[in-house]
């Protein structure tokens, strides 16, 4: 992986590794959980899911080629979407824990998904404000459709929550499950601090209240608990992935692994 | 979501889109829904994906009274042979559009 800036050129250029960096961690996480909702293909509790579920994973994906073709640009070792999304091995992926996990019933997607989604749409509203261009038109994009996933989500949790019992009892358990790895999505190191002192990227720990006050409205409607404060997990941006992704990666690269160059 | 059934336990809804500014609403097919909330977005997943629409309207199918097969002849045949109900004794003016 070559992150020599002196092989870039232009302006953007001059801190490309930051910027490699985080296009490569938004991307992943667009990426992961798109390959994620994509298995519910074929398998959902309705059509009208089925179909809702396809959409949303159609629109991740399409966020994670914007945002891979720009790392790519960024890092200018000549690598494009398709380099990054199925050449990259485990370790090298930078997406957070929480949009690896397992699928689980419909509750935990759906409360895996709105746990992302608020996050997603905050960011991407603040960095439709970027000073660098590209991601600003990536945000802008971006933006409507997370506005879209947030409330498709959200509805289906407030259903969930003060639906059935058994809804109910699987909603909770999915919100304390995940819960623990919601605390990844807004930290902070070097490469973003970099990138927000330059107004090029918005500062994840100033939105965490902007998530927590929308999450906790969703979860009022649900009539569901908030858990408890506990300690956060994290590992996943810097490549410290669970059993999970692996597996993932297996199916989503296996295609281009075994026929190099195929197309149809 | 283990009930049996799934969906199929859920309200059915008719839906209508309108394709651009100016035209009407038009029917473009059903759905399940357990609620218009739901019925919304389940009608924009299902209808709306390949640029159909500006607006959506979702109606509950029992909303609908629906005129029966048996009275076609009763209610529409009389209309058969009274062509001067057609705008069609006019001369438009050359300058009037999309007629």
């Amino acid at each position: 992986m070559s992150r020599s800036a002196a092989r870039c050129t232009g302006t953007k250029a001059a801190g490309a590794p930051a910027l490699f960096q985080y296009c490569l961690r938004l991307g992943d996480n667009a990426l992961v959980l798109g390959h994620r909702l994509s298995e519910w293909s074929s398998r959902a509790p309705t059509l009208e899911i089925d179909i809702a579920l396809s959409n949303l994973a159609l629109d991740l994906i399409g966020q994670a080629r914007m945002l891979l073709s720009y790392a790519g640009e960024a890092e200018g070792a000549g690598r494009d979407e398709d380099a990054l999304a199925y050449h990259r091995d485990v370790l090298d992926f930078r997406n957070v824990l929480l949009v690896e996990q397992p699928n689980g019933d419909f509750a935990h997607t759906i409360a895996r998904h709105v746990f992302y989604a608020v996050c997603a749409r905050a960011m991407y509203e603040a960095l439709c404000q970027s000073r660098d261009t590209t991601l600003a038109a990536i945000a802008a994009k971006a933006v409507k459709e997370m506005t879209y996933h947030e409330r498709y989500a959200g509805e289906w949790l407030v259903r969930l929550g003060d639906g059935t019992r058994e809804s109910r009892t699987r909603a909770q358990a999915a919100i304390d499950r995940l819960w623990p790895l919601t605390g990844e999505l807004f930290e902070t190191d070097q490469v973003e601090n970099e990138l927000s002192a330059r107004g090029i990227v918005p500062d994840m720990s100033g939105l965490q209240p902007l998530w927590r006050a929308r999450i906790e409205e969703i979860l009022a409607r649900a009539t569901l608990a908030r858990p408890e404060e506990c300690p956060m997990l994290s590992g996943g941006r810097s490549g410290h992935h669970g059993e999970h992704l692996g597996h993932l990666l297996a199916e989503l690269q296996y295609l281009p692994r075994a026929y190099p160059g195929a197309v149809w | 979501m283990t009930g049996k059934g799934g969906g199929h336990e859920w309200p059915l809804y008719e839906v209508f889109i309108r394709s651009r500014q100016g035209l009407n609403h038009v029917h473009a097919g059903s759905i399940h829904a357990s609620d218009p909330e739901m019925a919304l977005q389940n009608a924009r997943d299902v209808y709306t994906r390949r640029n159909e629409g500006v607006s959506l309207w979702v109606v509950p199918s029992t909303a609908i009274t629906a005129s029966a097969p048996c009275d076609r002849e009763a209610l529409f045949d009389p209309a058969g042979d009274k062509v001067y109900r057609h705008p069609t004794f006019y001369d438009v003016p050359d300058d009037v559009e999309h007629l």
